[in-house]
């Protein structure tokens, strides 16, 4: 393979003669094949279903139409009239509302606080972290448990203080915010990592020169350590709507999208759309929304944050 | 000053209480899993009920094939890692170090897969796999995350930090690329590649919704698959601690790892997102 991708060459010092144009062009696209691999598969399985997705949006493909139709605009024309997928929207949006910002504030919060050199603060990181590791699945699976009206471990809490036994899961105003508190305890340790590092790469003379002027703790978190962290809460933020978006594995084992399908989240709706109701077309013009929803997001991150999250040294 | 240490203490006090009650799900999970299956589940007995038995353990291990559901993850998260490591070791090289022209269109296309998680492509991608005739192979759980452009860009900035003089020597001494890149190069990319590596393997254990839809037969499930189809087996008598038993028997090798590891995975997830 070797003798393919770069011509033979005489061995030792004698590499005088500038190869031919010829020779340096095949030379060249002989790299190519170091990157075909990872080319093929982001054709196949990030480019190719964006342009399908969006192509077979445009057909009617269900029970009805088992051999796809085409039809303009129709699934998406069958998508603003269907209230449910309002809702579905309306509770994608909610539920990112209610993620994101709270696990950002906490995760903020954490980091300040284990910011510092201590005996035991490893652990400590580590009792927040280790949400992070565990599959959302089985995780799911323990909330259930804890939210589970005779004997979770939250209601026999709630009971114990004569609070009440609220039903979490099954009643359509609370099962929301359920889903929150899981999916804020599961992420918040994720991005405190971000803001730890953060945090540690902070320029050390403006602290000095802020404690001489008399800055308080406050004042210092304020206008010095939140805006130079602005590219950290950017970033995170990016990556907790996105994951917000896509959350499926916990409404799977926890709620199915009940009740009243008022957990019904978008990804976990397309699901549903396609293999429970079995119509494709509808499942696809839903994953366009998805789409263009996630577009919009990591655009933006991408045009506020100058792409430095991703690649820092591309030019 | 004393009122500076009161409040630091004051704070410490409070960070720990926070961390406890973090750790209360998996905490309650093991006391739960532990019990004496006969043991009734009652607000008096939630954390302890009279004793410690592992029977449900076994139980949990008899009730569903684990076994092969271990074999199952096993294989496909090696089998992801393992060409993933081969492609964006050779994709980072040739975008580090080798001319390749329209190189920043390139670029263009490996973005896209940051841009666009996989797992929103769940529709499309399912088409492919049932076009391909993979439905219900493990090949088709792992087929979409070959390729890894986040791992690429990363295997690109480590390679592009080995000076060029090396590189150069090398090849004056008559190396060929590939040799230039198993001696000069990965020697000191094993960091990356072990963070790499370590992010790969956690995102595919906790992999669900994917396998979940390109798979039928149990006998290919992966843990995650298996332990949602063992609760529902369950819930319906709502066996709290076999279904506890069962979710430690899949998350216990994690964190184990987590435990051994803990500072490499902490600073792998960083590496993950930043650059």
């Amino acid at each position: 393979m070797a003798e393919t991708t770069v011509p033979a060459r005489p061995a030792g010092r004698a590499q005088a003669a500038q190869p031919s144009r010829l020779r340096a062009t095949f030379r060249d696209s002989a790299n190519y094949l170091l990157i075909l691999p990872t080319l093929l598969g982001i054709l196949a399985f990030t480019l190719w279903p964006l342009i399908a997705g969006v192509w077979n949006s445009l057909f009617l493909q269900n029970q009805a139409h088992l051999h796809p139709q085409f039809a303009g605009l129709e699934n998406y024309a069958r998508l603003v009239n269907d209230p449910v997928f309002g809702q579905v929207l309306g509770n994608t949006l909610l539920y990112t509302l209610g993620t994101v910002p709270a696990s950002i504030g906490i995760a903020l919060v954490l980091a300040l606080l284990l910011n510092r050199r201590l005996r035991g603060v490893g652990w400590l990181r580590s009792a927040f972290f280790y949400p992070t590791m565990m599959p959302m699945v089985s995780v799911a699976t323990v909330w259930l448990f804890m939210y589970s009206p005779q004997v979770g471990l939250v209601n026999a809490t709630l009971q114990a203080l004569h609070l009440g036994s609220p039903n979490w899961l099954g009643d359509d105003r609370l099962v929301l915010p359920a889903l929150m508190v899981l999916g804020i305890w599961k992420q918040s340790g994720y991005l405190m990592i971000f803001y730890l590092a953060g945090l540690q790469s902070l320029p050390k003379e403006v602290y000095e020169a802020a404690a001489l002027d008399g800055a308080g703790p406050w004042q210092t978190l304020r206008r010095i350590t939140w805006p130079l962290l602005s590219g950290t809460t950017l970033f995170v933020a990016t990556i907790a709507i996105a994951g917000a978006f896509q959350t499926t594995d916990q409404i799977f084992i926890m709620t199915d999208g009940g009740p009243n399908n008022a957990s019904d989240l978008l990804l976990y709706h397309i699901y549903l759309t396609a293999f429970r109701f079995g119509d494709l077309g509808l499942a696809q013009a839903g994953t366009v929304v998805l789409l263009a929803m996630l577009l919009v997001v990591t655009t933006a991150n991408l045009v506020f944050g100058g792409r430095r999250a991703y690649y820092e040294d591309a030019r | 000053m004393i009122r500076r240490r009161m409040l630091d203490g004051l704070a410490l006090a409070g960070l720990i209480a926070w961390a406890g009650l973090w750790l209360v799900p998996l905490l309650w999970t093991v006391a739960v899993a532990f019990r004496p299956p006969d043991a009734a589940l009652t607000a008096e007995t939630l954390w302890y009920g009279g004793g410690l038995s592992l029977d449900n353990f076994k139980e949990a291990w008899d009730a569903v094939p684990f076994a092969q559901y271990y074999v199952n993850t096993l294989l496909i998260v090696g089998g992801i890692l393992i060409v993933q490591l081969i492609t964006v070791t050779l994709a980072g090289y040739a975008f580090a170090r080798r001319p390749l022209p329209g190189r920043e269109g390139l670029f263009l296309v490996l973005l896209t897969q940051i841009l666009i998680p996989t797992g929103a492509l769940l529709i499309p991608n399912y088409a492919t796999i049932r076009a391909l005739n993979l439905y219900d192979t493990r090949l088709a759980v792992m087929l979409p995350f070959f390729a890894s452009a986040f791992g690429t860009f990363l295997m690109r900035q480590t390679f592009r930090q080995v000076p060029i003089d090396l590189d150069d020597a090398a090849r004056l001494d008559g190396a060929n690329w590939l040799q230039t890149l198993r001696h000069v190069y990965l020697p000191g990319a094993r960091p990356a590649l072990v963070a790499f590596a370590l992010v790969s393997t956690i995102f595919h254990w906790n992999d669900f919704f994917w396998p979940l839809i390109v798979l039928n037969s149990d006998a290919k499930l992966p843990l995650t698959v298996g332990l949602a189809k063992f609760t529902q087996m369950g819930e319906s008598g709502a066996q709290w601690s076999l279904i506890t038993a069962g979710t430690l028997l899949v998350i216990a090798p994690l964190l184990v790892l987590f435990l051994i590891f803990q500072r490499q995975f902490v600073d792998s997830m960083l590496k993950s997102g930043l650059k």
